[in-house]
């Protein structure tokens, strides 16, 4: 399953497989514990002629054989978060001063990015529009995402990024890039009839090819 | 078919000691703090999201708001007032006391009336803006539990002058304090949080 | 008793009936007709990923429709299909039964809730066919998507659905009346709360945590209609309204809602597990606390379906933090149940089969739950088929394993036959095969990243890979697959119910009340009310005895009846 996971575009690519990684052995060593003991069990307890069930009504210390695996899964939960959480914190909360700022506005059915224009701002007379996203390969991107009409959501799976864009609010994230390429930006939240054509590019480009893109809007 | 000794019927047995009818009560009650319990929520969510709602809510008729809240708690205390005397037999004073309720009730939904011609006469409507949505949603389904109230209260009252249901005095009685209580929270919320 | 006197109408009988039996029964089968409606939602929507072709060519269906069959699914699946056969149609023929009484204690308000729940049923099923098509926006129908014609096309038909789930929850919510009020007050005299079957706990349980969630989402489904109808503005964004309130409303009630599914799932297989291994349950009170921590956890794991949706991300932590933790009180109830199996004598019926296929299975989609619950790992997994592959993993167990389970095992209770075996042994281990087929491919789809309700998922080159062409077809026919495994036991259900072997009243030697009355069992239930000397769960006693001990067997030599406060205040009176 895990080897499906794409190409690790963004810093925190790697950081999300890694999460994912390890929760997946974690709970698979459960998963495979639990069935081969189930097995076991169901095995071990077929009805033979003769032989009576046991009486374990299960009170009393004898309840520990249900409690102590329990509190293993506790350990094993805390472990999980306390594990994961930075990585949530390094990708969404912990948003880092941008080397290039866009606009991203979803709608039916398509997404318009917006650069600041010579002044640095967005927002000003200025801006420039485009129907791809280009971004300089190894630069921090922030983003502010927004939706004209109805929930979408910004979605590359080589960023390992996706995130709702809400109509009336602007919402801030960001994503690096460490290979020039073309990559598939996809919506990720139903939102209508389009929303399976809802597609749009990536391109990752060296410092020129993007400073000529910009040239050229 | 008979039986060494016959089982009461379905709804009069209880392991509990507490009345089935009863129990049922509290589960309806509080499926409807539920309902309101998430509305309000939704409501004051959006009120702190929402300063300027302060400049609305000073629309609403406040002096209104607060006769109805008096009217209310005095037909409340009517409701409490029919239980007592319900239980010390006299279910004639019981019904009287029952359409003195129901009579809050009626002054309550008439003083609404006149606030909500006002309000709409002066152009805020329900879809003029999220307060005026969120205001004529809450009071107008709280209007609705009135309305189902009073003709519960009725029903009880007409009961009671039979010298029948009893226990209705008592559990229409209850379901009007949930409708008071649920006017309580909205009282301050929607007409005076314009204060600030 | 006055009402065995007067012979029954057809009519009142088996149509305007208010006996809990009947009622379960038709809840049953509108349950499983409306599978029938769900599942063929299914086939079409696993047509179309299969049909279609890289360069987004290929598929039959207008990608609008396609959404709307999603919609229906899931609505359907959870709402019509879920609902009313573990919690509403097991819940009313096991709770009476199970404490000992004659009926619900509201039967006319039970039968009220019936007729309620098909109103819905029928309004639900004519909002597709009406001017604009049905309901498009997904099962949990967002604003503004949902509340506005112009971005959605859709008219009528989001009205319709609305108006049938608040039908349908409002339904359950007069259901949920009779189910506490029957458990904690008209139990047999003797029966304190701890010796109910764990079942009546869980359907307990389901019915507070449903009656207490679902209120905040009837607000909120309101607000909707009158955002769609009335023009009002409480999700409508360029008004001030927020459409995330909405998504806090649902998910309020729809995180909970999973476990009012899973509780009388969980219940069912606790009966079922005891009885066909001849064992006591490992912890019962352990158990019933497991399920009250889960209830009480379950109310604050909501915003988990939330955590890129806008919110702030501070609170995902908090969040995935409780939603993880949940896992503890469920892992509770599983261990005891596996720990049930040990030293056990285990019969391999139809009924035990599902059982234990539900445990295998449900396991999967318990850990994999682990993943999507975390907040970092949910950056990448949200809305991806990953997702669909978790929650089918725990809902198909729960209502097509432990559902089926439930039915071969008080078929015989509810109709006085038996269902054939061998027929249930090839469903249940089609079904086993094949439901594993279709939703193993889904998990490596999730890690490709296969965003969900995609109609065209070939528009996208990285969708379009023989990898995942290969997982999609796969899928697909596995679930023909599984549906055509489910055709000997549609056979098995009618056909059984006139023609199966006839069944005593107690074919499993099982010791809760429904086994002590006649099958089936009369209007009125029991021939002599039952009196309670003992729990649930008296398999394989210490001793040479008798395997089992009846609930209202009483011990030896003690002859009175034992003190109970059956006691009316009407009757008092």
């Amino acid at each position: 399953m895990l080897h499906y996971l794409p190409f690790q575009l963004s810093s925190f690519a790697g950081d999300i497989d890694q999460v994912i990684r390890v929760i997946y052995y974690i709970v698979g060593t459960w998963f495979v514990a639990a069935e081969v003991i189930l097995f076991w069990l169901i095995f071990g307890s077929r009805s033979k002629p003769g032989v009576r069930a046991a009486w374990l009504p299960g009170t009393g210390r004898a309840k520990w054989a249900v409690l102590a695996p329990v509190c293993a899964v506790l350990a094993c939960d805390l472990i999980i978060e306390k594990a994961s959480s930075p990585t949530w914190e390094y990708v969404k909360l912990d948003i880092p001063h941008p080397d290039v700022e866009v606009k991203i506005e979803a709608r039916q059915f398509a997404w318009i990015f917006t650069y600041p224009g010579k002044d640095g701002i967005l927002g000003t007379e200025d801006d420039l529009v485009a129907k791809e996203l280009h971004v300089p390969v190894n630069k921090k991107v922030v983003f502010h995402l927004e939706a004209a009409d109805v929930l979408h959501n910004f979605y590359v799976k080589d960023l390992r990024l996706k995130q709702d864009a809400v109509p009336g609010r602007s919402i801030k994230g960001w994503f690096d890039t460490n290979t020039e390429g073309t990559y598939e930006i996809a919506c990720a939240e139903i939102c209508g009839k389009g929303h399976t054509l809802m597609g749009s590019k990536l391109v990752v480009d060296s410092n020129e090819a993007y400073q000529s893109f910009l040239a050229a809007l | 078919m008979s039986h060494a000794h016959a089982a009461p019927l379905p709804e009069e047995r209880t392991s509990t000691g507490v009345a089935t009818g009863k129990v049922a009560l509290w589960w309806f009650l509080a499926s409807e703090v539920a309902i309101f319990g998430g509305l309000i929520m939704s409501y004051v969510v959006c009120r702190l999201a929402h300063p300027e709602w302060a400049e609305e809510a000073a629309h609403t008729v406040s002096a209104a708001g607060a006769l109805n809240t008096v009217v209310l708690l005095t037909s409340s205390l009517f409701a409490v007032l029919a239980h007592s005397a319900a239980t010390h037999g006299d279910m004639k004073k019981a019904s009287n006391l029952l359409f003195a309720t129901v009579g809050g009730g009626l002054v309550f939904l008439c003083v609404k009336a006149y606030e909500y011609h006002h309000e709409i006469s002066e152009g805020f409507t329900p879809v003029a803006s999220l307060f005026w949505g969120f205001y004529f949603f809450m009071t107008g389904l709280h209007g609705v539990h009135v309305v189902a109230g009073m003709t519960a209260l009725t029903w009880a009252a007409l009961k009671a002058r039979k010298n029948e249901a009893p226990w209705a005095v008592e559990y229409t009685g209850m379901y009007w304090h949930l409708v008071d209580v649920i006017w309580i929270f909205l009282f301050p919320l929607v007409y005076l949080a314009s204060a600030s | 008793m006055s009402h065995d006197a007067h012979p029954q109408s057809f009519i009142s009988k088996y149509v305007f009936s208010t006996d809990h039996k009947t009622i379960a029964k038709q809840y049953m089968i509108t349950g499983l007709f409306m599978a029938l409606f769900g599942g063929a939602a299914a086939s079409a929507i696993r047509t179309q990923l299969a049909a279609v072709e890289p360069g987004g060519t290929g598929g039959f269906l207008d990608p609008q429709f396609y959404n709307s069959v999603v919609t229906m699914h899931g609505t359907v699946m959870v709402f019509w299909v879920a609902m009313p056969v573990l919690v509403a149609g097991f819940g009313n023929l096991l709770i009476p039964l199970m404490v000992g009484a004659e009926d619900m204690a509201f039967p006319k308000l039970n039968m009220a809730s019936y007729w309620v729940f098909l109103l819905s049923t029928v309004v639900l099923l004519i909002s597709p066919l009406v001017p604009g098509g049905g309901a498009a926006g997904g099962w949990t129908s967002y604003p503004p998507l949902a509340a506005d014609p112009a971005l959605s096309g859709v008219e009528w038909g989001i009205t319709l659905w609305i108006l049938a789930v608040a039908l349908e929850l409002v339904a359950f919510l007069m259901g949920g009346i009779n189910f506490i009020t029957t458990a904690i007050n008209m139990r047999a005299p003797g029966m304190s709360m701890w010796d109910l079957p764990l079942f009546v706990w869980e359907e307990v349980a389901a019915s507070i945590v449903f009656m207490l969630s679902v209120g905040p989402l009837i607000a909120g489904a309101v607000m909707l209609l009158l955002d769609h109808v009335a023009g009002t503005h409480f999700f409508d964004p360029k008004m001030g309204g927020d459409p995330v309130l909405f998504q806090h409303l649902f998910w309020f009630f729809g995180h909970p809602e999973v476990y009012v599914i899973l509780f009388p799932a969980f219940g069912i297989v606790a009966e079922i597990i005891t009885c066909h291994a001849r064992k006591t349950l490992f912890g019962y009170k352990m158990t019933v606390w497991s399920v009250i921590a889960t209830s009480l956890l379950s109310f604050v794991v909501w915003a988990h379906h939330q955590f890129i949706a806008g919110i702030d991300p501070k609170i995902s932590i908090p969040f995935s933090v409780m939603t993880i933790l949940i896992s503890v009180p469920v892992a509770v109830g599983m261990f005891a149940f596996m720990a049930t199996l040990y030293k056990g004598s285990i019969r391999f019926t139809s009924a035990m089969l599902f059982a234990l296929g539900f445990f295998a299975c449900f396991l999967l989609g318990g850990v994999t739950g682990i993943i999507n619950g975390t907040a970092a790992a949910d950056i990448y997994i949200h809305d991806s088929y990953y997702v669909v592959a978790h929650f089918h993993y725990t809902l198909y167990p729960l209502v097509f394993m432990a559902g089926p389970a439930g039915l071969y095992h008080w078929f015989p209770k509810m109709f006085g036959r038996f269902m054939n075996e061998t027929l249930g042994k090839v469903h249940f281990w089609g079904s086993m095969v094949f439901f594993n087929l279709i939703f193993l491919p889904q998990f490596n789809l999730g890690m490709m990243g296969h965003n969900r309700r995609l109609a065209v998922p070939t528009n996208y080159e990285f969708l379009s890979t023989p990898e995942a062409l290969l997982m999609q077809d796969i899928s697909t026919w596995a679930l023909f697959g599984l549906l055509a495994f489910q055709l000997p036991f549609v056979w098995n259900f009618f056909h059984s119910m006139f023609r199966g072997a006839v069944a005593p009243a107690n074919p499993w030697n099982a010791t809760t009340l429904e086994w002590q009355c006649p099958s089936p069992p009369p209007h009125g239930n029991f021939d002599t009310p039952p009196v309670v000397y003992r729990g649930p769960y008296e398999y394989s006693p210490e001793g040479d005895g008798p395997d089992f001990i009846a609930q209202n067997q009483p011990p030896e030599g003690q002859h009175e009846v034992p003190q109970n406060p059956l006691v009316s205040p009407h009757a008092a009176k």
